[in-house]
């Protein structure tokens, strides 16, 4: 299933941040649902990587206490406009997706 | 006492969705490769920083500053800015003392990023958020305690 992934980057002094967010539900298997009292099975992003120009930057590692919708964000120093920059993203169902963008 | 039962419940059904989850996830596991499952699953901090960095020794540093809000209305959603004004910065790992497992996410840097992460975590209750920050082979670290109104796990 496609999940939407948006990135955005913006300038923060000299360096440009890369803002990801991921529409992604983010259950920790805690969580149970109220009518059937069945444990909602966890389902969250485990890997996030950032390329700059095809080269890794930052690679995240999430858990299931990140939030639901993940607003990640890093930054990079040198980057110009123009850039390419990519994030992709893996979840422990083993779904997976990303977004390409420019600086 | 409800409350109780409903606490011993919902931990017996987490140890057996971990164990189905090990074995049912072998594939995933391929896929998500380097995802540090041990420092995920560890119960404290120390052992998560050994998991993570080999290493559970960590100075405070002054150079760290974590941006979070004083108290948080909704422990669903907590937004955490840890800025390193350190050389070097590798990885920044953000721990919730009080949650069940205390790492929420971590990051490892490389290239050209410089030390800084903002993320968005779940809280349980009110505790303390910190934020290790690996710089030229050692670990710092800086704290902060976020007060939690409305809890962000289970419910």
């Amino acid at each position: 299933m496609a999940r939407l992934t948006k990135i955005k980057t913006r300038k923060r002094g000299d360096s440009t941040e890369i803002l990801a967010l991921v529409n992604h539900p983010m259950e920790t298997g805690r969580r149970k649902n109220k009518k059937t009292k069945q444990k909602v099975p966890a389902h969250y992003i485990q890997k996030m990587s950032f390329e700059l120009n095809g080269k890794v930057v930052a690679e995240a590692n999430l858990g299931p206490a990140v939030s639901k919708n993940p607003l990640t964000a890093i930054t990079i120093k040198g980057a110009k406009a123009g850039d390419k920059v990519k994030v992709s993203w893996t979840d422990n169902k083993g779904e997976s997706g990303g977004a390409t963008g420019a600086v | 006492m409800k409350r109780r039962t409903f606490m011993k419940g919902s931990l017996a059904g987490s140890v057996l969705a971990v164990a189905a989850g090990s074995g049912l996830l072998k594939p995933t596991d391929v896929l998500a490769a380097g995802w540090p499952k041990g420092a995920f699953d560890a119960q404290t901090e120390a052992d998560m920083l050994s998991s993570l960095y080999g290493s559970s020794s960590a100075a405070a540093s002054g150079k760290i500053r974590i941006k979070a809000p004083i108290q948080a209305e909704n422990g669903r959603v907590v937004p955490v800015k840890v800025q390193a004004d350190l050389a070097n910065v590798e990885a920044i790992a953000v721990a919730v003392a009080k949650n069940p497992r205390p790492l929420a996410t971590s990051v490892n840097l490389s290239g050209g990023a410089t030390g800084y992460y903002s993320t968005r975590i779940k809280m349980g209750k009110t505790s303390k958020v910190t934020a290790y920050v690996k710089a030229g082979g050692k670990l710092h670290t800086a704290s902060k305690t976020v007060k939690v109104t409305v809890g962000g796990c289970g419910g």
